[in-house]
């Protein structure tokens, strides 16, 4: 049990066959997607259109996502429906820093504020909004917004052993009072319309394929450590002690841990997580708006988990992809069956899949080979 | 005291006889002889009636109009008030080839014909072209008589409501005539409303008197009045202008109208916050409308069902189609709206609670993923046979109006049946749980499901019963919300959050905590709007809600007596 900090992710990742499996996957995808988009001529039948390679790279961002609600929910028992929440607080203070790139770009030009606070006649710049034209600044807020919110949350919420059903339904009501909140005018955030119009990220168009391709990249390695991490962290010591809380709260508490401690900063964790996902999400999809918040897209995230199994890590990737995919490929072949589909998918996966398709197909390769693989 | 006057008109040199205005009237008016010399008067004893005014006035001066009003108004004749009535709105008409008299509208089956009305009878005269007729003319001093006359005709009226109308009507611009009117009317108004009225109207009208002491008198008068008039009109005596002057020049009034507006004011603040205390319950109760089902699935049964709103919607979606069904009888739909949409919700409640929730009791998460599938399913199946578009729902004529206590305090009824609609609701299932043998088997299958087994209860039954009963009376909530709001398949999903936290800041299992709960957030949800808008209100909600639950977990009103969660 003795590993140093450098070397403890390639030691998780020994036990972790499909953990491994999928950081190949994922680097094949980081070199091939970019090359095949980039190289080829449009015409030729290798080419990957730059609308897949964004749609594959928007899914990286929800598989970080997942990766995130995949550690509270799969190993600490944490149902967060709010999750969503830190995801849009990230991409929104990513859509910040974009809105200040545009500069005198806009449709009315002014060189500080962007065009929906000259629309609202306002005549300087809210103090939240200082500092977001460095890129540094952006990201260090991007961190911060949504860990301190998590922080904050999961401090009153963990300290009062608020948990079950009820945390669930108290992170639905956050990000649904972020929704409002978010919704308004006055809040210096767009309101409705959010933020859109994205001209360029350090300097470079967000239109060129070198920045597309380099976003991509960026994509792959943010789910790539967030996977490393988030492993690392599940096979640490203090991963055991999260399980424990999972599976017996009381008794975990009982026996000397500080259960609350090791809730929040797995929270916190998590939250900071889906706030790079969001981030990373919003120069690639080119908007931000309040319907981020929407709480029915918490539960989405929750579903992409569960129908990958949750507890794996790699099975909330797995699920993520499955999903989205379906969703882009019904919405658009018959766009009223995916609602169907998707209530289906809950239901079914709920009722016949406790452990999601990855448990599934585990569990078979185990009938197979009794004793070959243990948990 | 009639005076018999003649006139002679200079264009059509029609004589005529009138019968005059009470004296009173006439000197208030100040109405001058009218030329004409008396020894041409050749009919001088003959009484004008109504056909005789009526032929006099196409041919008729603006001036000689006027004396016309005046005997029109005289004659008493009950269909007077018509003709004057359509002489005010530009429809009274002069068939062209025989100077006949009508009043004429545009028809309404065909718009470029008139339809006319005999102003001797009131009887209708068929419709013609409008080209053989031409408008009997008035300027805007005779609208302004016509007003007036119009206004002392409806005085007299036996109905107390179209006297105060009248008195409305007539304040809207006093002058010294219409004010001696009043003054008269009021030495025999008997109805309370009317004379009070009248009684606020003049005290108004003495603001502007020379004589200190007669405003003085005016404001002191006024000083339990809640006309918004008298409020502006006394802020402006006691407010100095841009110049530094008062409204009001002399002191001792001035500090007699701040007086009458610390009373006013007070009456006001007192009828705002009943009026904040009933919009806020009417509120909660649409809170405690859209929790109430929840209270017992969640509450009782501890299942998480997130298709609650799709109930609730599909009860709204029955009251659609039960008016489709009757649209003869709008009236009734919604009495027989709800027994059916208590059917219709509680039996595919039931269907859940076999098909899908029997299957997990004891994973709660599980239970929430589970049914946010059925609320996705039952969204779009609505969509798919509705319609994405919201569906129009009728609100009959009983439940429409508005219920006007003063003038600061006016409540619609929807509001109120809301109120009562919510609480008898909520008396009713507390019935139904506490002294029925149904509820009696859910509360010992909630409490102790193995020792209520042991007993003879059939728990499985019990189950899907108790689960009906919930989803039915969200079925119920959704008739009510139809009348609220806009009836579309996102209807459930905007309630979900909202009952949830109510449920759970009531106290989950317990219903009087539900109903607390909901009218208080509602209340609070009030209290707060004209401070910070609807929409910060409701986030302040939330976080109050999410902050609460910090402190009491439990609710408003826990649960005593039940063992610790696992």
């Amino acid at each position: 049990m003795r590993e140093s900090f450098v070397n403890a992710p390639f030691a998780a990742l020994s036990a972790d066959r499909g953990g491994r499996w999928f950081l190949y996957l994922l680097l094949g995808t980081a070199v091939i997607v970019p090359l095949l988009n980039g190289l080829p001529g449009t015409e030729s039948a290798l080419h990957l259109s730059n609308y897949t390679m964004n749609l594959v790279g928007k899914y990286m961002t929800y598989a970080m996502l997942a990766i995130a609600v995949d550690l509270i929910w799969g190993y600490c028992g944490i149902l967060s429906l709010g999750h969503g929440a830190f995801f849009a607080l990230g991409g929104y203070a990513m859509g910040m820093y974009l809105m200040r790139q545009i500069g005198t770009r806009g449709v009315y030009g002014d060189p500080v504020l962007p065009d929906f606070m000259i629309f609202l006649n306002w005549k300087e710049l809210p103090w939240f909004w200082h500092g977001f034209q460095s890129f540094g600044y952006a990201v260090l807020m991007i961190l911060l917004v949504p860990g301190t919110l998590a922080l904050v949350f999961g401090f009153l919420a963990f300290r009062s052993r608020v948990s079950g059903v009820y945390l669930s339904i108290i992170t639905q009501a956050l990000t649904y009072a972020l929704m409002l909140a978010f919704f308004r005018n006055d809040m210096g955030f767009g309101g409705n319309n959010g933020f859109t119009d994205f001209k360029d990220i350090l300097g470079f168009s967000l239109q060129a394929p070198g920045t597309r391709a380099l976003l991509f990249v960026a994509t792959a390695l943010g789910l790539g450590s967030s996977y490393l991490l988030c492993r690392t962290v599940v096979s640490s010591r203090a991963g055991r002690v999260i399980e424990a809380i999972r599976d017996a709260e009381s008794r975990a508490r009982f026996l000397g841990y500080r259960v609350e401690s090791y809730k929040l900063w797995v929270f916190v964790l998590s939250a900071i997580i889906a706030g790079v996902a969001g981030a990373l999400y919003v120069p690639q999809v080119g908007i931000i708006n309040p319907g981020e918040f929407s709480p029915a897209n918490s539960i989405e995230i929750v579903i992409w988990v569960a129908i990958g199994g949750r507890g794996t890590l790699y099975g909330a990737v797995v699920g993520a992809f499955l999903v989205n995919f379906a969703k882009t490929y019904f919405t658009g072949a018959l766009p009223s069956f995916w609602l169907y589909a998707l209530g289906a998918l809950f239901i079914g996966v709920t009722l016949f899949l406790p452990h999601g398709v990855v448990g599934a197909i585990s569990r078979r390769a185990k009938r197979r080979a009794p004793g070959a693989l243990h948990e | 005291m009639t005076k018999i006057r003649s006139c002679s008109m200079p264009g059509a040199l029609i004589l005529m006889l009138a019968l005059g205005l009470p004296g009173d009237l006439t000197s208030a008016q100040g109405v001058a002889p009218v030329s004409g010399d008396p020894a041409t008067n050749a009919a001088a004893d003959a009484k004008p009636d109504l056909r005789s005014l009526l032929a006099a006035l196409p041919t008729a001066s603006f001036a000689d109009k006027r004396q016309l009003i005046q005997q029109l108004l005289a004659l008493g004749d009950p269909h007077v008030r018509a003709v004057l009535q359509a002489f005010l709105s530009d429809s009274l008409v002069v068939r062209t080839r025989d100077q006949h008299v009508f009043l004429g509208t545009i028809s309404e089956e065909h718009a470029d014909q008139l339809q006319l009305t005999d102003p001797l009878t009131s009887a209708t005269a068929g419709t013609e072209s409008p080209d053989d007729f031409t408008t009997i003319g008035v300027n805007n001093q005779l609208r302004k008589e016509l007003r007036v006359a119009l206004a002392q005709y409806d005085l007299a009226s036996p109905d107390a409501g179209v006297r105060l109308a009248a008195v409305k009507e007539m304040l809207r611009a006093l002058e010294p005539r219409t004010q001696q009117m009043l003054r008269d009317r009021l030495s025999q108004e008997r109805d309370s409303a009317v004379k009070r009225e009248i009684q606020v109207g003049l005290a108004l009208a003495d603001l502007d008197s020379e004589q200190a002491a007669t405003r003085l008198a005016a404001v002191t008068e006024l000083a339990n009045s809640l006309n918004p008039d008298v409020y502006n009109r006394l802020s402006a005596m006691v407010e100095k202008s841009g110049e530094g002057v008062y409204g009001e020049p002399d002191p001792g009034v001035r500090a007699a109208a701040a007086k009458s507006l610390r009373s006013i004011e007070h009456y006001r603040s007192f009828y705002a916050a009943i009026q904040t205390l009933i919009y806020g319950l009417s509120q909660g109760s649409v809170l405690v409308l859209a929790a109430i089902g929840l209270a017992i699935t969640f509450g009782v049964m501890g299942v998480i069902n997130m298709a609650h709103g799709e109930l609730m919607m599909l009860g709204a979606y029955t009251t659609y189609v039960v008016q489709l069904l009757m649209p003869d009888h709008i009236a009734a739909s919604i009495l027989v709206a709800i027994p059916a949409a208590f059917l219709v919700s509680g039996l595919v409640g039931v269907a859940i609670e076999r098909g899908i929730v029997r299957y997990l009791y004891g994973r709660p998460l599980e239970t929430l993923l589970a049914t946010f599938g059925v609320s996705l399913i039952l969204q779009q199946a609505v969509r798919d046979i509705f319609s994405a578009n919201n569906r129009p729902v009728i609100t009959p004529d009983w439940l429409a109006g508005t219920l006007q206590i003063n003038d600061v305090l006016a409540i619609t009824y929807n509001r109120l049946y809301i109120i009562g609609f919510t609480f008898a609701l909520f008396l009713g299932l507390l019935a139904v749980m506490k002294r029925t043998r149904l509820g009696l088997e859910v509360r010992a299958v909630a409490q102790n499901r193995g020792m209520a087994k042991a007993m003879g209860v059939r728990t499985q039954w019990v189950d899907a019963l108790t689960f009906g009963l919930g989803s039915g009376i969200a079925g119920i909530a959704g008739v009510a919300l139809s009348q609220l709001t806009n009836v579309g398949p996102n209807l459930g999903q905007s309630y979900i959050v909202d009952s949830f936290m109510v449920v759970v800041f009531g106290g989950v299992g317990n219903l009087w905590g539900t109903e607390v709960g909901g009218n208080s957030l509602g209340i609070v949800n009030k209290v707060l709007e004209p401070y910070v808008g609807a929409v910060l209100a409701k986030i302040f909600v939330l976080v109050f809600l999410i902050l609460f639950i910090q402190r009491r977990p439990r609710g408003l009103f826990p649960q005593k007596g039940r063992g610790t969660d696992a």
